[in-house]
């Protein structure tokens, strides 16, 4: 029969032979091959201590983002919960009222907005819709909580903290490898 | 003060030398679950236990605190006394091997010659079978009183590998003991102390093989570890079993492993003997101390070759195992004492 991929392999069927059945030799040969893994190097990464380098496109948890001064960049437009094909994201919006400029960059914000992580699949075409660059993925991720409700993150679990009163917190929530 | 003749003095220290070994022998067996998941892990570019303590050393202590606390289920239609017997057994028979091994030679205290063995009888090596196969009975009544017959039948299946392997395994020491004339562990240690004398491994090199994979398959060590094969049997012999009756069954495996290494390193391995290195020159305490540790090292050795095979080798069918012990080991074993027979009877 001809064969159907040039990747078919002849099995060999011929009895063992003496030194085969005594199993010793390749039972020898298998030592010596885990007795060479004692000297290889672990590629364990001891998680809480250490983190693994994530790469720059990784898609963790969300951070609604704010700008340079510190003001929200979010409008409550809705394109994010739109494209959102698992439907995770709702949000409400408000005017912003006088004297309100410091906190939110245009004339529009959202009051509340929230997503619900156990219904997000983490596909970041929110981000991708967003024209404000307003939501944009972090490299946090693995969340724990105790209760499905939980998972329910509003707007005060997911805005960032201010670039200018906590530059730090700010850095740590953008993820290491962003550092635009 | 002597009672029915037998010197009270020598009693007392008996007994410090029983509890001192009992003990010692549970803790290195406590600290072998330890070394088994470190060398397993390192064997497989893990890191292994690290979490408890420094560089997880209190992991053996809360693996046993977990077993203690976990609920003790005794199943309904289980045989309850025989139930319990089971593990106590199976532990009881490990520990027991104990009192014939030649831990060291004679230590000078209180103005008295302590010999570091419990019991030097004369027909030491078989006390060691005998015991030996009681274990089988641990395995035996626990899957038997469990009343499920997955348990049944791994335990049926440790007894005739048991049963299997201790004939090859006699056979294999009855060369040695032709070459010894002794049947004492004592004895034969000293016999391979004495200048001149090599280690029996170099007159049974055949004989220690045998012994070494039989000893392998009587510890329900892999390969030979069918009474545990989980794919076919759940679990094993163990099965119904929980709390520390499960941690005695698991424990008894380790500490037969010790067992067997030091019955192995007395035997073929000089026992407490250091390697070219004459024990007289120095004073007999420390020489004896310095004994122990080397008998010590030879356990450890062998412990870590135990563990080395079982990261390496998968275990064997049953109808291999059975082949490999009724075709391959009996006759290699007969075939050794023959030979060492003849030698004796044409040479010696």
């Amino acid at each position: 029969m001809e064969a159907l991929t040039n990747r078919v392999k002849e099995v060999n069927r011929k009895p063992m032979t003496f030194i085969e059945r005594l199993y010793i030799p390749s039972i020898l040969k298998g030592m010596a091959i885990t007795f060479s893994h004692m000297f290889k190097k672990q590629p364990t990464i001891r998680y809480p201590e250490k983190k693994r380098e994530f790469s720059p496109v990784f898609r963790g948890l969300h951070v609604l983002n704010r700008d340079e001064e510190g003001r929200e960049r979010c409008t409550a437009c809705g394109l994010c919960a739109v494209a959102c094909p698992a439907e995770a994201i709702t949000m409400e919006g408000a005017e912003r009222l006088p004297g309100e400029e410091s906190l939110y960059r245009e004339e529009k914000y959202a009051v509340k907005y929230e997503i619900n992580m156990l219904r997000c699949i983490f596909c970041g075409l929110c981000e991708e819709a967003c024209p404000k660059e307003a939501i944009f993925m972090s490299e946090t991720f693995a969340p724990a909580n105790y209760t499905r409700k939980g998972f329910i993150y509003g707007k005060e679990d997911l805005i960032i903290p201010n670039p200018i009163t906590d530059p730090e917190g700010f850095a740590k929530a953008k993820g290491p490898s962003r550092s635009n | 003060m002597t009672l029915l003749s037998l010197d009270m003095l020598l009693l007392i220290e008996k007994l410090v030398l029983i509890v001192i070994i009992v003990f010692a022998s549970l803790g290195i067996a406590l600290y072998t679950t330890f070394a088994e998941r470190k060398v397993a892990a390192i064997l497989q570019d893990r890191p292994g236990p690290e979490r408890a303590g420094p560089f997880g050393l209190f992991q053996p202590l809360a693996d046993g605190l977990k077993l203690i606390m976990k609920e003790e289920i005794i199943p309904n239609s289980s045989n309850k006394a025989l139930f319990i017997l089971g593990p106590g057994l199976a532990m009881t028979a490990a520990l027991m091997t104990c009192a014939v091994i030649p831990w060291g030679s004679t230590v000078h205290l209180f103005g008295r010659e302590i010999d570091l063995q419990i019991a030097d009888i004369n027909i030491g090596i078989l006390y060691v079978f005998g015991v030996v196969s009681l274990g089988v009975y641990g395995i035996m009544i626990g899957g038997w009183a469990s009343n499920n017959k997955f348990s049944l039948m791994a335990a049926l299946r440790g007894a005739s590998q048991a049963i299997s392997y201790e004939l090859a395994m006699g056979i294999a020491l009855i060369a040695l003991l032709m070459t010894t004339n002794t049947l004492s562990l004592k004895e034969i240690v000293d016999q391979q102390m004495k200048p001149g004398h090599l280690w029996n491994i170099a007159y049974q090199p055949l004989g220690f093989l045998l012994f070494f994979i039989c000893a392998m398959a009587e510890c329900n060590r892999t390969p030979f570890d069918l009474p545990e094969a989980e794919n076919e049997l759940n679990f094993g012999y163990h099965q119904e079993y929980s709390s520390m009756k499960l941690g005695f069954y698991l424990f008894s495996e380790y500490i037969n492993m010790i067992m067997s290494s030091a019955v192995m390193a007395s035997l073929y391995f000089g026992g407490y003997d250091i390697p070219f290195f004459d024990e007289k020159v120095l004073p007999q305490n420390i020489a004896a101390l310095v004994g122990v540790g080397a008998l010590l090292i030879k356990i450890v050795i062998f412990i870590f070759i135990f563990m080395w095979i079982r990261w390496t080798i998968p275990r064997f069918r049953y109808d291999q195992l059975m082949n490999l012990g009724w075709k391959s080991l009996i006759p290699l074993a007969l075939a050794n004492m023959v030979a060492t027979g003849a030698w004796i009877l044409y040479f010696g």
